[in-house]
């Protein structure tokens, strides 16, 4: 392949391709090979696809195209249908001879592949009319569904490295400037301006700089960072190069995780494309630019997000933090100047420099602008990936895309920011989701988690659970982060087994106090968060298990009792499967559990088809 | 090159590189310690040593044994929130050593004289005695002795500190200096029967003779000083007994 | 094991030091542990003390230092399979497959062990069973994978 020698050459190569699939006039067919939907079987519905299209002779009328995830993971395995972008969800390999013979032959539409809308009733055909996608704005996440990950071509066709090719005109100090004024903020945890980060490294003095990108991606129910990895890789690395040509870095790394298996194969493919057609190496696009990325496998440490703690660990050190009273822009990754953002902070960054800062700030809020893209999960109809833009208030985000609650239960709570973050209630819903107003509620943006919880989820649990995470994640250096914790989960603990009492909470918040003044790095001093969050929306549910020693959500099993109701019929199944034998009746008769035994396992309640068995 | 500062009000002037506590310390100014030892690195785990650094115009706590002086900063090295602070510093500390004298009485001085937590149950990996994971041990060893016996080991609450595997560190060579440093005196270190050991580490080594055949050393640590300074094979024969 | 395989993962990153972790992960990646004798060769080899290896083996999650089973469960305890119960299954594989979360059976048939999030959360609880990841997991599925299993050990 010849390599793109500069930006006149892009332009062509670009048009070429762009003819070349006009002529070929193909359908695509994009199906989801995302996480999500290949634990569904996604691979076995390409594969189904693929061996129909050839046994029908239709190889040179419609393209199979694997992606990377297209947000809407709850209905998966997904098969988009360009160029209408008509959507069959929750597709079975055994259906697929029939849609290529019915739907991609004959044109007809199959109904019981479309999504139905459960509000409505009414079934939608194609993608934009359905409320999880309507009402998002998909700048980044968008492409997923139209791009083959593991070919730069289909990248390059959509328009991609022009964001580069427009920068390399532009010189470093005006692409600098254009990324100031779009006032893109770090889409990692802490909402920093990412203009104003590359403009200290830019000048702070050193004959060396670093670019890293973080995709360690450690807050756990969170996959936007490892779904733009799997879906667009090249959006990430166009991101990191105009980076290094603003900053003057000529050595990048993208730090990720090594449980992203897929992530990591999908980038090595595309770091490999990059080199071959020449937008990374020496003198890209024929200016005087050079620059690489090399991957950095992460050994499995939520604290390793942390920068200093990551860059310690490119180092091949133990991912301990250190004190950053000189900031890693001027002394980082071996003590040189090193600028580290986030997979989706460099994503945004193409598009700024495709389109304008202009064009950029006039989404999402004026503190915010843009999007941001959240992982929605959790008791939520629609879970999956969504990206929102700033200024959207969390009932539309849960309501309005994620389509509300399951199974009628009731909304309670939304926690946002991952393991730092906060959980917010009910009379939050109508706050306007960005950097700032998270922050003043006493949660955050975060990596953009957003777990929605209904009334079965308790709020004392969801902070044991949390501790518990932070407690184990924690580096262990400091006192007051690795005592600090593991006294908070156990002050917690205590009153989910119902040992609390106000003195208890007294204490939890004194020491939250001073874990949060005391700690070295962000994560011992966010941790009480959680608690402190639950503490405030919900005191009455900790104040019912330190007074009443009673679990209102029905959770925390020391103070819950399983109980079989009138509702029995005596089919026997609990007490087959009942673990510890303690479920006692005969046939056709009322079943008794005795409590004395019972170890609170949840399995009679689970197995019971008649709804008998009732928890308080 | 000289940096100039303030420590509670007071004009004071170091040289850059130089840390905080070091500063205060050579001013007359008190500020607690566990895990700082001029010798080696710092490391900012105790967190003990908090003060209140403003740095322009943003005060902010923070500890300053592994704080750098910089012209123009205005610290504080004792408030209401600090002693606060220190002391729930010190009433952690304590459940973790509660036998200590140094931390008793450390802890006693911030009005500490009970834990309301109780002793940590042994860490998943190694029973704790009275460590407070401030490794000083590991610095001590790794930068001063330079044979690396040891290090931390897993993280978290899990965190402990010893040889690789939890067993008696082949490279250690019983010189003592971890013993020596560690705040909680909880390593122990006997020369008895011509052995010398490292109880926490459970580690022993013969003792050389020397003329008059006094036990002065381990032959492991004479064989590591004689194949890292290249000295002579016999030099130890001729020294002069010491310890 | 073969050292001869490690020297060659050693050679993949021209026996850079500072690369010590991702040597780590390929040895483990091809032993499903990381056997002693290993970690004593890259120490040799590198010239990084046992005890930095050692350190970072534990400080990582991912590694680990005792042989695994035959058959590797893992439960999803990431937060969005937490609200919708994954605990429970925690427990409920430690009871079938009677070894405690993080361990492995006397007969090294089985390794129960948590992960936080794969990032198929649309799909919680979620366990993975030999690399097969099971979404919307009841004790009653469980039970059946689980039967499974070692119907299917006990037939070989
Ligand atoms: C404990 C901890 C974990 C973190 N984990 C991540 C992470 O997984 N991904 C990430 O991008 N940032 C993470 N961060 C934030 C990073 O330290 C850093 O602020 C961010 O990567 C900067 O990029 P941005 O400015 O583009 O957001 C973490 C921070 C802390 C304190
Ligand atoms: S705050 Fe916690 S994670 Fe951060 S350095 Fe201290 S102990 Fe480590
Ligand atoms: S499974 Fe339900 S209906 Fe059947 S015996 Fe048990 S409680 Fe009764
Ligand atoms: S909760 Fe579990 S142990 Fe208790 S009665 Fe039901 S099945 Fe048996
Ligand atoms: S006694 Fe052993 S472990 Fe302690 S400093 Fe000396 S060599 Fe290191
Ligand atoms: S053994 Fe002593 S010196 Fe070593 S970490 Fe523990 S308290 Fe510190
Ligand atoms: S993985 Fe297929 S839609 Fe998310
Ligand atoms: S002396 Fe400063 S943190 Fe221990
Ligand atoms: S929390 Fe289990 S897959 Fe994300």
């Amino acid at each position: 392949m010849a390599l793109i020698a500069n930006s006149a050459k892009l332009r062509s190569y670009r048009e070429e391709l762009v003819d070349k699939k006009a002529k070929e006039g193909k359908k695509v067919v994009a199906i989801c090979a995302g996480t999500g939907c290949n634990a569904y079987g996604s691979p076995k519905v390409v594969a189904a696809f693929r061996e129909e299209i050839e046994k029908q002779g239709l190889s040179d009328k419609i393209e199979i195209k694997p992606t990377g995830c297209h947000g809407f993971c709850e209905r998966g395995t997904l098969v988009l249908m360009h160029p209408e972008k008509q959507l069959y969800q929750r597709v079975k390999p055994e259906a697929v001879a029939e849609i290529v013979d019915r739907t991609l032959k004959g044109g007809e539409v199959l109904e019981e592949h479309l999504y139905d809308n459960p509000v409505t009733g009414e079934k939608h055909r194609t993608e934009h009319e359905i409320p999880f996608y309507k009402h998002q704005e998909r700048l980044i996440l968008g492409k997923n569904g139209e791009i083959d990950p593991t070919s730069i071509d289909d990248y390059i066709a959509m328009g991609g490295y022009d964001g580069l090719a427009k920068a390399l005109e532009k010189g470093p100090e005006a692409v600098l400037e254009e990324v100031k004024k779009a006032n893109v903020r770090g889409r990692g945890g802490g909402g920093f301006p990412a203009g104003r980060k590359w403009e200290t490294c830019k000048n702070a003095p050193s004959d060396k700089r670093y670019i890293i990108c973080n995709a360690d991606e450690g807050d756990p129910g969170a996959f936007m960072d490892r779904s733009i990895l799997e879906g667009n890789p090249h959006a990430v690395i166009e991101g990191m190069i105009i980076a290094a040509f603003t900053i003057g870095s000529d050595e990048g790394y993208v730090y990720v995780r090594h449980e992203y298996p897929l992530a990591i194969e999908r980038l090595t493919i595309a770091l490999a494309q990059a080199r071959e057609w020449g937008f990374l190496g020496k003198g890209i696009l024929g200016t005087g630019l050079d620059f690489n990325i090399k991957i950095n496998r992460g050994g499995g440490a939520f604290v390793c997000g942390e920068s200093t703690a990551l860059m310690m660990s490119i180092e091949g050190k133990v991912g301990e933090p250190r004190a950053k009273h000189i900031h890693t822009v001027i002394s980082g990754l071996y003590n040189k100047p090193t600028n580290l953002n986030n997979v989706e902070t460099y994503a945004n960054i193409p598009l700024i420099l495709d389109k304008g800062a202009d064009w950029y700030i006039g989404k999402g809020t004026k503190g915010s602008p843009g999007t941001k893209i959240f992982s929605l999960v959790g008791k939520v109809n629609n879970t999956g990936l969504v990206e929102a833009e700033m200024g959207m208030t969390l009932r539309q985000i849960i309501f309005d895309i994620g389509g509300g609650i399951p199974d009628g239960n009731e909304f309670k709570a939304v926690q946002t920011g991952g393991p730092s973050g906060g959980c917010l209630p009910a009379s939050k819903l109508d706050l306007k989701v960005d950097f700032d107003s998270l922050w003043e509620e006493g949660s955050m943006m975060g990596s953009g988690g957003m777990i929605v919880m209904d009334d079965k989820t308790c709020m004392v649990d969801v902070a044991k659970y949390f501790l518990g995470f932070l407690k184990f994640e924690s580096c262990g250096k400091c006192t007051t982060c690795r005592e600090g914790l593991r006294r908070l989960h156990e002050l917690v603990t205590d009153i989910s087994e119902g040992k609390g009492t106000e003195e208890t909470i007294s204490l939890i918040e004194e020491l939250c106090d001073t874990v949060e003044a005391g700690s070295l790095c962000a994560l011992g001093t966010t941790a009480m968060n959680p608690v402190l969050s639950t503490l405030k929306f919900f005191r009455d549910e900790y104040m019912a298990h330190v007074k009443d020693h009673r679990c209102p959500a029905g959770v925390c099993k020391e103070l819950i009792t399983y109980e079989i109701t009138d509702n029995c019929n005596g089919c026997m199944v609990c007490a087959k499967r009942c673990p510890e034998d303690c479920i006692a009746g005969e046939k056709k008769q009322l079943h008794v559990i005795d409590i004395e035994k019972c170890i609170k396992c949840g399995i009679c309640k689970d197995v019971c088809k008649f709804d008998a068995v009732r928890v308080y | 090159m000289t940096v100039k500062f303030t420590i509670n009000g007071v004009k004071v002037e170091a040289e850059s590189g130089d840390s905080v506590i070091d500063t205060a310390r050579r001013y007359g100014f008190d500020i607690p310690s566990l895990c700082h030892h001029q010798a080696v690195t710092p490391y900012g785990a105790c967190r003990v040593c908090l003060v209140e650094i403003t740095k322009g115009g943003r005060k902010k706590i923070t500890t300053c044994c592994n704080y750098e002086v910089l012209d123009g900063i205005d610290v504080v090295t004792d408030s209401e929130a600090i002693h606060k602070h220190r002391a729930m510093v010190l009433e952690l500390i304590l459940a973790e050593a509660p036998d200590a004298e140094p931390v008793k009485k450390l802890a006693a001085k911030y009005g500490v004289n009970v834990s309301r937590f109780e002793r940590p149950k042994a860490g998943a990996a190694q029973e704790r005695h009275d460590c407070i994971m401030c490794g000083l041990c590991v610095r001590v060893c790794t930068e001063i002795v330079e044979v690396n016996a040891l290090a931390f080991n897993g993280r978290g609450y899990n965190r402990g500190v010893g040889g690789p595997y939890l067993e008696a560190p082949q490279s250690c060579i019983a010189c003592g200096a971890c013993a020596w440093v560690c705040p909680t005196d909880c390593i122990g270190f006997v020369e008895e029967d011509g052995m010398r050991k490292v109880l926490k580490w459970d580690r022993e080594l013969p003792m050389e003779k020397d003329e008059d055949g006094r036990p002065f050393a381990p032959k492991f640590q004479l064989h590591y000083f004689k194949e890292k300074f290249g000295l002579p094979a016999d030099i130890y024969k001729k020294a002069p007994g010491t310890r | 094991m073969d050292l001869t395989k490690v020297d060659a993962i050693i050679e993949n990153y021209d026996g850079d030091a500072t690369s010590l972790l991702a040597i780590m992960q390929d040895v483990q990646d091809q032993e499903n542990y990381l056997p002693r004798e290993a970690v004593n060769h890259i120490s040799t080899k590198l010239d990084v003390p046992v005890s930095r290896i050692y350190s970072m083996a534990t400080f990582f999650e991912s590694f680990h230092l005792e042989p695994r089973g035959k058959h590797i469960c893992t439960v999803c305890m990431g937060t969005a399979c937490h609200v919708r119960g994954a605990q429970r299954l925690v427990e409920h594989l430690e009871r079938e497959l009677k070894v405690k979360s993080g361990g492995t059976t006397e007969d090294l048939q089985f390794t129960l062990e948590e992960v936080n999030c794969v990032g198929a959360c649309a799909l919680g609880p979620l366990v993975i069973i030999d690399g097969e990841y099971h979404g919307n997991v009841t004790s009653t599925r469980l039970t059946k994978a689980v039967k499974n299993l070692k119907t299917r050990e006990g037939g070989e």
